[in-house]
């Protein structure tokens, strides 16, 4: 099956599904120049993490079963790993950025909002 | 729904792993399958000191729903935020949750789970078990958030590790 038998309707859908995607991801980098410090940073880039990833893995389930003429859901996985894996990286990195912040302040991070 | 044995479960998921990795169900693929998964399962059990004791799996399957609905819930929140203005983009901060979870296949379930959702990250439980620390972009009602993780998350993990 070459790509032009794909009907209309999946196109568009697996288009939309990709630009949002990547517009969620750029939206959430974006955050990393709009957002005041690291913390806040580290906000921004789940964005891509998770609904970015999960638009662009709807669309490659749609065409890829459409093209493969059954349901492909391989997919899945991908987003099983990254469910399991991205939080691990994440933690350690707000661990480690609490630790400098205690190195420069001497203190432990309090409630309450950011003071820089 | 009565205990399940995690070995059992852990094998079930592996398997089932495989073969979505293969992307076959061929009696070949199902036979090595299954004695790739029971000498996994067998020969890693050492290094999983902990026995999980998961029960009420329908709870798991609407609490992995609920977890979707609230990612991209968030998703949409957490991008307003950052293209919105200067103010609520300077209202991010730590926030402390007092914690009756003690199970620690559910804390890192928990984890998993604030982490994974924008706008929250899971900064740090003290050592007693009992405070969780957590870091919120959006910080204009903590009992809002408070709310939002002892009821939709705490619970329903409560309910299928403890």
């Amino acid at each position: 099956m070459t790509m032009d038998e794909i009907p209309f309707w999946a196109d568009l859908l697996g288009s939309l599904l990709l630009i949002s995607g990547g517009l969620l991801t750029l939206i959430g980098s974006l955050g990393l120049l709009r957002l005041p410090n690291l913390f806040a940073r580290m906000h921004g880039v789940t964005l891509g993490n998770t609904l970015g990833l999960g638009c662009v893995l709807l669309a490659s389930i749609l065409i890829a079963s459409i093209h493969a003429e059954r349901f492909v859901f391989q997919e899945v996985l991908i987003t099983l790993f990254m469910i399991s894996t991205s939080p691990v990286t994440t933690i350690l990195l707000m661990r480690s950025g609490i630790y400098r912040k205690r190195a420069d302040t001497e203190k432990e991070p309090v409630s309450g909002q950011d003071t820089n | 729904m009565k205990r399940w044995p995690s070995l059992t479960l852990f094998t079930v998921i592996l398997f089932a792993l495989w073969l979505l990795l293969n992307d076959s169900l061929a009696p070949g693929q199902l036979l090595l399958g299954l004695i790739l998964t029971v000498i996994i399962a067998a020969s890693t059990a050492a290094i999983r000191p902990l026995r999980a004791h998961p029960h009420h799996l329908l709870t798991a399957v609407g609490l992995l729903f609920v977890v979707l609905i609230d990612i991209i819930r968030s998703n949409i929140a957490v991008a307003g935020i950052i293209l919105g203005p200067a103010k609520r983009r300077f209202s991010s901060g730590f926030m402390k949750i007092p914690l009756d979870l003690r199970d620690p296949y559910g804390l890192a379930a928990l984890a998993c789970i604030i982490t994974a959702t924008p706008g929250t990250i899971w900064a740090g439980l003290s050592p007693d078990g009992g405070t969780l620390t957590i870091h919120v972009l959006d910080l204009q009602d903590e009992g809002a958030w408070v709310r939002t993780i002892k009821q939709r998350y705490e619970r329903r993990l409560m309910e299928i590790f403890e």
